[in-house]
């Protein structure tokens, strides 16, 4: 099936070859719509099982959006579609006017501005925190100018910068691999923010944090938004009150609800998923 | 606790200090043992013979396979069983050379054609040995054709994300059948004897003490210049980033880099540097035939890095030379053991000493202090 | 009135011909295609069956064709054979067999035809006609020498007396000996046998053969009616007198005839070729399946790679050795208990093996891969030790050898047939162990979610050890299989763990149908390359394959989910 997919492009030209397709060229992300997210009617079944279902969501440039839903309602799916580690059956994803996600390879994605934070934080465990934020910092990442790449003032400073944000610069030395679970959270997010992605893709990132942390890092994800576009998965609703201010209820691989977090939680339907049907 | 203990090392690894006195120890041995086989006479109990001269050759052409090997499984978590393809490819480029330099002195005495060719009732070289009469041709061949090899088949297997065991595996399954094609006389290298019977090298008598001399000192340096050039890699940022594919693969494809390409430029690195081991060892043993491939040899070179102790480059050294000293003593004093003893090792080693020989001297210093 | 008489009387006389015949019949014929050193009993049998049949009205006509034999010509001497024949003297059997053996003999001085014969380890000589012992001491002899056509007419006259032979075997291949000489005569007499024939494959011999006689017709109608006879049959004589007589053939109809019988005869001949390259193709494949089957327990249910597993086969075929040492009078009651020992040995040795060191590698296979490697080492070297670096050759009960004949050009060994039929067994064995079983249930638990199933009480640790010493003790019964194909040796292992890793990988991970099916196919695609391509060639073909396969489809046939399928 695979190999057969070339030739299959090949033959059916509906498009134009991706040699010549400026989007896949230089991926230069276009939000003169206001819109940077768009998926539109994805769908992704695992053997049977329908993980999305026709799923349409848009984000929009700078906005700042909480997704919320039960265990199962897909959300992790849905940041895979988005950062190419699963191809959706069905459906379309852009970043932007121009960037075909469902065209582009993980790295691809990434360096074309959209960063990850997962659910349970990786990070590099045998390289030092410092090593960590200087493999995520944004540039080029051809092989050739690895082997030669030198940290200039700048983005020490950069580094620097993101080490005091993040509250680690006494342990820029340490192994990440040593480091308390909060504190590879915050590595994390300090990952996220050298990429300096147009979206952020933020997976549970209050779990197993302290109260003053979490605070902290509503704080920090506020700040973002407006410069950077904000995707957040949580399942903390006191966190997700804190910060949101448009909030999107996932069920079953669908959008259930959306909107402010009084009128998704006046939703019956949400009420219903939520807590059963004592409606 | 294993994390600590990998830290230190890797702290102690990277530091001056330990580049220093391997450099110094390596120059030593690459000028001590050649003064001490010209200086001293025979008789002289620190005279160092020819013999013993192409011995420690031979291991330092292995701790440059070892080197090899370390650089991709040590810092990028690719274990190749397959690398001593890449060993016998380089060989058997500079035994093409060594075999086209016989001329006439052959059997048969054919200007032209090695004697298998002849024996074979061929009467015109197969195309893809024309241009083995030149030195520089065979020493470009000794890099290039390990290094076509490795990308052709590395870009197939990372292109689809072929990772762990079952990249050992099809590595192991490549060099058998190469090591089956190379058995075929068909083939046109020599078949099951292999090309052998060398004479001479750009012009010096290949039993000629001086040039074994010469010999020695270039692999010595060789290995001095792999080692050298791995750790310069594996400093940079490019280093740090295999090591972060090696410990998080899919972590660095989500931070944008094309972990594809950079296994892909590792592997065919170190399949070059193995060809380079393969061309010093074929002159100095004499000799290059099928048995090369053979998956055990592969395996075998891998616990010498693990002997040693991976991912520190030094390790693969000693391990390499250490092994090779074990296995000469005990194939000539208890030849029954030595299997045994190569069993044994691999099991102790893996179950006790995860972090090589190197490691346990390390857990000896950080004790006394 | 006379008429019946006479035909009583002629049946009286067959049935004395055949009386005789099952005396000498059985042994002679055994002689006329055995080398000398079956001599000896056949001449003692042959003595005995002379002196019974003597009948003395009859000895002077028999004696008067005898004694001119020794000094004829060679053409005489097929004149004089004839006679023997025609008139069918009770010993003229035995003084054609003897002529064509070189045996016969006449004596120089009074001109005897004698019987050279062996006794007690001496030489002796019997009277050809009265069948006595003759002291040899008085003798001047000389023997009675043969020629190459007259060897080959007596062939066929000695296939004259056995047509009539009581045992069918014996006149199966008196007519197949017959089928080289059919002449007129030879022909009638076949005509006659076979209107009272009652052995099938014996009228069909005969049919065939006389059908090619009739190739040989003077008339065009008849030649066709024998091209027409002969389609369909496979023997290499038909298809090379087919081809003869379209060398030589001139009416249109029986070429158009002929050239059809060929061609179909061709296309038979192909598909039954096809067929035995498959059963080829299926036979390996069952060994691939066998080797790997073990593996697919260990690599693909607990995602442990062995590199001992090549070993454990050995240790296998080498308890059938031991056990056949002990039992050296019963080799087929060895090679059924050699199952059950096999298993135990290679099992507790997996066991061993998984509680002495793989336990302390779990999760780390690279890990894994050394250390088990090391064990093959020591294996290996162990065998060395005990049992010498030689190959042993472990021997085959009579049940599994020989050939299963089907027709003329394809025939299978019965040790293949056995092996491919026990693979299917331990196949279904092992499927019934881990679908219908407790253990199984557990295996299969504990190796979709390790944790759960701890939490759920399940012992993991024994489930691992006894997990892992099915698959080993599987292994050594894959042992027991190969130690009746190839010679066992240390390096027996070696030879299949690259080949059993293939086909694992290639069937996909952690399913047993995958191995199956992977092994299978992988077989009959390399015994079909081999013929096109050498056998290096064909294996290297495969290898190749297999390599990009997996990096086209890493699950390999038959993808399985869970942890297993996504770990390493």
């Amino acid at each position: 099936m695979s190999m057969l997919k070339p030739l299959r492009d090949f033959t059916e030209r509906d498009r134009v070859f991706d040699m010549v397709n400026p989007a896949l060229r230089s991926p230069k992300l276009d939000v003169s719509h206001g819109t940077v997210l768009y998926l539109e009617d994805i769908s992704v079944s695992f053997d049977g099982f329908r993980a999305l279902n026709d799923l349409t969501l848009y984000i929009q440039a700078g906005e700042l959006r909480c997704i919320i839903g039960p265990n199962g309602a897909g959300k992790t799916t849905m940041m895979d579609v988005i950062t190419g580690k699963t191809r959706p059956d069905s459906g379309s994803a852009f970043f932007g006017q121009t960037i075909d996600l469902l065209r582009l390879s993980e790295p691809d994605i990434a360096q074309a501005g959209i960063g990850r934070k997962f659910q349970s934080p990786t990070v590099f465990e045998q390289h030092t925190v410092f090593e960590n934020l200087e493999l995520s910092m944004a540039g080029p990442r051809g092989v050739w100018a690895m082997l030669y790449a030198k940290l200039n003032a700048e983005q020490r400073k950069k580094i620097d910068s993101v080490l005091e944000l993040t509250g680690l610069q006494d342990l820029r030395f340490s192994l990440a691999g040593s480091l308390s679970h909060g504190q590879k959270q915050w590595l994390e997010i300090g990952m996220l923010l050298m990429q300096e992605p147009a979206l952020l893709l933020v997976d549970e990132p209050v779990a197993g944090m302290t109260p003053q942390e979490t605070e902290r890092t509503a704080e920090l994800l506020v700040s973002l938004a407006g410069e950077r576009s904000v995707v957040v998965v949580e399942h903390d609703m006191e966190f997700v009150r804190s910060i949101a201010r448009t909030v999107t209820v996932l069920h079953e691989g669908s959008v259930l609800a959306e909107g402010t977090m009084d009128q998704v939680q006046s939703n019956p339907k949400v009420v219903e998923v939520y807590l059963g049907e004592q409606v | 606790m294993t994390l600590q203990d990998h830290s230190a090392i890797s702290r102690v690894m990277r530091s001056d200090r330990g580049i220093k006195w391997f450099v110094g120890l390596l120059l030593a041995a690459a000028v001590l043992l050649p003064l001490g086989h010209l200086l001293f006479p025979p008789e002289s109990s620190l005279h160092v013979s020819t013999y013993t001269l192409g011995l420690v050759g031979k291991y330092m052409t292995y701790a440059l396979l070892a080197v090899s090997i370390d650089l991709i499984w040590g810092y990028c978590g690719i274990l190749s069983l397959g690398h001593t393809a890449f060993f016998a490819l380089g060989g058997y480029a500079m035994g093409m050379y060594l075999m086209r330099q016989i001329g006439t002195r052959g059997v048969y005495g054919d200007p032209l054609l090695p004697d298998f060719m002849v024996f074979l009732n061929w009467d015109s070289l197969p195309w893809y040995w024309h241009g083995f009469d030149m030195f520089w041709f065979a020493a470009v061949m000794v890099v290039l054709a390990p290094g076509l090899l490795a990308l052709v088949f590395g870009w197939f297997a990372f292109q689809s994300r072929v990772v762990g065991v079952y990249f050992s595996i099809i590595t192991q399954a490549l060099t058998f059948a190469l090591l089956l094609a190379f058995f075929r006389n068909e083939m046109g290298f020599g078949g099951n004897n292999g090309l052998t019977d060398f004479k001479e090298l750009l012009g010096f008598d290949l039993q000629a003490s001086s040039t074994r001399v010469g010999l020695y000192v270039t692999s010595a340096l060789a290995l001095l210049a792999g080692v050298l050039v791995c750790r310069w890699i594996v400093a940079s940022r490019f280093g740090r980033i295999i090591a972060a594919i090696r410990d998080s693969e899919s972590r660095t494809r989500f931070i944008g880099y094309r972990v594809e390409h950079y296994k892909l430029w590792l592997f065919c690195f170190s399949a070059m540097l193995a060809g380079i081991a393969g061309a010093l060892y074929v002159p100095q043993v004499g000799i290059i035939n099928p048995g090369e491939f053979a998956p055990i040899n592969s395996i075998e070179a891998v616990v010498w890095v693990a002997v040693g102790g991976r991912g520190t480059l030094y390790g693969a050294v000693v391990g390499a030379i250490l092994v090779n000293y074990a296995k000469s003593y005990f194939t000539m004093a208890w030849p029954e053991a030595w299997l045994y003893a190569l069993g044994v090792l691999f099991v102790l080693v893996t179950l006790f000493l995860p972090k090589g020989v190197l490691g346990l001297v390390q857990r000896f210093k950080r004790a006394e202090s | 009135m006379r008429q019946l008489l006479e035909e009583v009387s002629a049946k009286v006389c067959r049935l004395l011909m055949l009386l005789s015949m099952l005396f000498v019949g059985v042994v002679a014929c055994q002689s006329l295609h055995a080398s000398t050193q079956d001599y000896e009993s056949s001449s003692d049998a042959e003595e005995v069956a002379i002196e019974a049949l003597a009948p003395a009205d009859e000895n002077e006509s028999f004696n008067n064709a005898l004694s001119e034999l020794a000094t004829a010509s060679f053409s005489k001497k097929q004149t004089i054979t004839s006679e023997l024949v025609a008139k069918r003297y009770p010993g003229s059997r035995s003084v054609l067999v003897a002529l064509l053996e070189n045996q016969l003999y006449a004596d120089k001085l009074s001109g005897k035809v004698l019987i050279l014969a062996e006794k007690d380890g001496e030489k002796v000589y019997y009277d050809a006609i009265s069948g006595e012992l003759i002291s040899d001491s008085v003798l001047d002899t000389k023997r009675i020498t043969t020629n190459n056509s007259l060897r080959k007419k007596l062939r066929g006259d000695i296939a004259i007396f056995d047509l009539n032979s009581d045992d069918r075997n014996v006149r199966l291949a008196a007519v197949q000996q017959l089928r080289e000489v059919v002449d007129q005569n030879v022909a009638v007499m076949l005509r006659e046998q076979r209107s009272i024939e009652q052995d099938d494959d014996v009228a069909e011999e005969i049919r065939v053969t006389l059908a090619i006689f009739d190739l040989g017709s003077e008339d065009p109608a008849v030649r066709l009616a024998a091209v027409d006879e002969l389609d369909g049959e496979l023997g290499n004589d038909v298809f090379n007198q087919i081809s003869a007589l379209l060398q030589s053939e001139e009416n249109r109809e029986v070429i158009k005839a002929a050239e059809a019988a060929i061609k179909r005869i061709e296309g038979k001949r192909d598909f039954y070729s096809l067929l035995e390259t498959a059963f080829f193709g299926l036979s390996f494949g069952s060994v691939l399946v066998l080797a790997a089957i073990g593996l697919a327990i260990t690599f693909g249910v607990m995602g442990v790679i062995n590199m001992a597993h090549g070993e454990l086969i050995m240790l296998g075929a080498y308890t059938t050795f031991v056990m056949q040492q002990l039992l050296p009078n019963h080799i087929g009651l060895s090679i059924v208990l050699s199952i059950p020992a096999a298993f135990l040995v290679s099992g507790l040795v997996g066991i061993a093996i998984e509680r002495g060191i793989v336990r302390f590698l779990y999760g780390r296979p690279l890990e894994t891969l050394l250390a088990t490697f090391g064990v093959s080492l020591i294996l290996q070297q162990l065998v060395r030790t005990i049992f010498s670096p030689l190959n042993r050759s472990v021997q085959t009960p009579e049940m599994m050898s020989g050939l299963l004949r089907f027709n003329e050009v394809f025939a299978v060994t019965y040790n293949r047939l056995y092996i491919l039929i026990f693979t299917f067994i331990v196949f279904a064995g092992l499927w019934l162990i881990l679908n219908k079983t407790s253990l199984g249930l557990k295996v299969r638990a504990v190796s979709q979610n390790r944790q759960m199933a701890r939490a759920m009480g399940v012992r993991t640790a024994r489930v691992d050890a006894l997990t892992f010493g099915l698959g080993s003790g599987v292994a050594g019964i894959a042992g027991v299989a190969l130690s009746q194909l190839t010679n066992v040796g240390p390096n027996l292992g070696q030879a299949y763990i690259i080949d059993s890793f293939m086909v694992v990988v290639f069937g996909g991970v952690g399913n047993l149908w995958g191995t199956l099916v992977g092994g299978m196919t992988l077989g009959v695609a390399t015994k079909f390359l081999e013929p096109h391509v050498g056998a290096v060639v064909a294996k290297i073909i495969m290898l190749v394959f297999i390599i990009l396969f997996i990096q086209r489809r890493k699950q390999g046939l038959f993808p399985q989910k869970g942890r297993a399928a996504s770990g390493a």
